[in-house]
């Protein structure tokens, strides 16, 4: 990546970052109803893998899935919107924080149901290949949804079909409030979809220059009518599985541990080696504060749906 | 006019549709090289190949997934579960994902997707294969269910229902499939949403659809023999229910009955009897009812499963009953 783009990364996970913030904050304010699962410190997963992406490229994605929406394109303050349950908002106040959706930008759809993503997917990648275009599709889910049956029946339906698909395991090491290593036989996810027969590696994360290069060779591949890829991206999850979650099931010192090597830490650590100065990450900082206060006032000031917008659409014409 | 039967009615409308449309695609387990366990995919494989005619593996909630995918992403795929008592192994993604998509998309995306199964018992396949569920889709916002009669509403309703840009189950039914009658040859579609008079009659308003409604025919002709002229409504679609014709049909009759195969309780009679009940209930002479399968699971020994399915001696004594 260049520095530039490296620049660019850093403000877009400090956009993701303070979103997350954001929206803790409206939460307890009460101004937030139904689910918010945030994705603090993983947000170079993210953005790693979606700047190596074309913006026609497909992507589904979790219910996790802020940062994954944000960094393929969403507009921040859709986004905000449909948190505020706004007529404004990506879903129209319809589907929250769970679902949201924007095909203009590739965004297929984050999903509640752990794995039901991937066949989309799958299946979006396979509309490519059919149409003969050259789109490809990437597929984020969390090593969770490495023990749901339909895992498996997309990625042995990847291969078979040779489809143009990236998945990313995002492990995280929690499963909801579950380590994940006391309810999977293989915590190195990348082994059973290597035992599908495809290409399948672990990659750091955490670091954002990894996460596109990662991603960017398995799009290359994807698209080169190679198949399927799979990544699994080792990070952590900072903050609790869902807001009020007392996160009985790991230690303080564990999580200040992963603090201390946490993405938009790692990156700025980086940017200074090449140039940045303290100065300089606080503009990008700034500008990222910027879009997140624009994002709100605009949602705010948007106006709640009419009732009888929720009787519409639920078919196409 | 050509006669045809059921599997070959909609043979040729999916031969046609493939012919027409370069987006529609066929995926199903043994539906390409084999031609389909009911036959109803003979040859198709043969004329378009391997990519538009896809013999999948026994994923059934996978392949349901790549069909919404494929179909957010511009095809329209035709998805055939061999029997409907497997859409349960994709219910997630029939009732979680293809229904409701579009609605939590706030629109932006649709999912033109039809999924052919085959429903019933009557032939001893047992519990597992021999379920009816089109009311349970009926509950899902989302769904659009259709279950044909004849091999001429079965043609019509598939092509409507592939050129739906919304979540179709088409229902069949295994009884069904070497039915005959006739079809014309060239295309044409039927309104989803429109019920039809199969049998019009003046003493009693039978309402059916797909294997009971020939069954309900039989019954028409015995008691026709007693004296007793029945109306027969032949429902075609399931969801959205045409109750225009239900009612006007009870107007003149006075008298409701249901007949349908999947279970009674909870089953779309009841859906069907509490809108009259709600909209015209002085329309009824007599207590309006329903007839369904027994509360037991489907058995296998023909004198069993006679006993749960309703039978045309059933639909005869209901009728007298009602009189």
């Amino acid at each position: 990546m260049t520095t530039d783009e490296l620049a660019d990364a850093y403000r877009q996970m400090f956009v993701i970052r303070k979103f997350e913030e954001t929206i803790r904050d409206l939460y307890q304010q009460g101004k937030i109803r139904g689910s918010f699962h945030p994705c603090v410190g993983q947000e170079a997963v993210a953005v790693g893998a979606c700047s190596a992406l074309r913006r026609d490229d497909y992507m589904t994605c979790t219910y996790r899935g802020h940062g994954h929406a944000i960094a393929k394109g969403l507009s921040v303050r859709a986004a905000m919107a449909e948190m505020l349950g706004k007529a404004t908002g990506c879903s129209q106040g319809k589907g929250g924080s769970m679902h949201f959706t924007d095909p203009s930008v590739g965004l297929l759809g984050a999903n509640a149901i752990v794995a039901a993503g991937i066949p989309h997917a799958a299946g979006a990648a396979l509309a490519s290949q059919m149409q003969k275009q050259d789109h490809i599709a990437l597929a984020f889910f969390g090593e969770g949804a490495v023990n749901q049956g339909v895992f498996h029946e997309s990625l042995n339906l990847a291969v078979i079909w040779r489809l143009p698909l990236v998945l990313v395991c995002e492990n995280n090491l929690y499963s909801e409030m579950t380590p994940s290593h006391e309810t999977t036989s293989s915590v190195e996810t990348y082994k059973r979809a290597a035992g599908y027969g495809m290409n399948a590696f672990q990659v750091d994360g955490n670091d954002v220059e990894a996460m596109h290069n990662a991603v960017r060779e398995a799009a290359a591949r994807a698209r080169g009518g190679e198949g399927p890829t799979y990544i699994e991206a080792q990070t952590y999850r900072l903050w609790g599985h869902m807001m009020g979650d007392p996160e009985v099931y790991r230690t303080k010192e564990e999580v200040a541990q992963a603090r201390t090597r946490e993405p938009i830490v790692l990156l700025g650590e980086h940017l200074k080696t090449i140039g940045f100065d303290d100065d300089g990450l606080k503009k990008l900082e700034s500008q990222a504060q910027d879009i997140i206060s624009d994002a709100l006032i605009f949602a705010q000031a948007s106006p709640v749906p009419q009732p009888a917008e929720a009787f519409k659409d639920v078919f196409a014409a | 006019m050509p006669t045809l039967t059921y599997a070959q009615a909609l043979n040729q409308a999916l031969r046609q549709e493939l012919r027409a449309d370069p987006r529609v695609f066929i995926m199903g387990e043994d539906i390409g090289h084999h031609g389909g366990i009911f036959t109803v995919t003979k040859g198709l494989w043969e004329e378009f190949g391997g990519d538009r005619v896809r013999d999948t593996p026994i994923s059934e909630s996978g392949f349901v997934g790549l069909g919404i995918g494929a179909a957010i992403a511009g095809m329209r795929p035709v998805i055939e579960l061999l029997f409907m008592d497997f859409a349960l192994v994709a219910a997630d993604q029939i009732v979680n994902q293809a229904a409701k998509l579009r609605y939590m998309a706030g629109g932006t995306v649709s999912i033109p997707i039809t999924i052919r199964a085959q429903q019933g018992g009557g032939r001893g396949n047992g519990a597992q294969h021999s379920q009816s569920f089109e009311s349970w889709f009926a509950q899902v916002p989302g769904l659009i269910v259709v279950a044909p009669s004849t091999p001429y509403d079965a043609k019509g309703l598939l092509t409507s229902a592939m050129r739906e840009n919304n979540p179709v189950i088409f229902i069949e039914h295994k009884l069904l499939y070497f039915t005959r009658g006739e079809v014309p040859e060239a295309e044409y579609t039927i309104p989803i949403g429109k019920a039809e008079i199969k049998r019009a009659g003046s003493d009693i308003t039978i309402v059916s659809y797909s294997r009971q409604l020939l069954l309900t025919l039989q019954a028409a002709d015995e008691l026709a023999q007693k004296g007793i002229n029945a109306e027969v409504i032949d429902l075609r679609t399931i969801e959205p229910l045409d109750m225009e014709t239900i009612l006007e049909s009870v107007q003149r009759t006075g008298r409701l009955l249901v007949v349908h195969e999947a279970h009674a309780n909870c089953g779309l009679g009841a859906e069907i009897i509490a809108r009259i009940y709600e909209t015209a209930p002085h329309t009824l002479t007599v207590p309006a009812r329903r007839l369904g399968a027994k509360h037991v699971p489907i058995p296998v020994a023909e004198s069993l499963e006679n006993a749960v399915l309703p039978q045309v001696s059933d639909i005869v004594a209901a009728v007298t009953a009602m009189m």
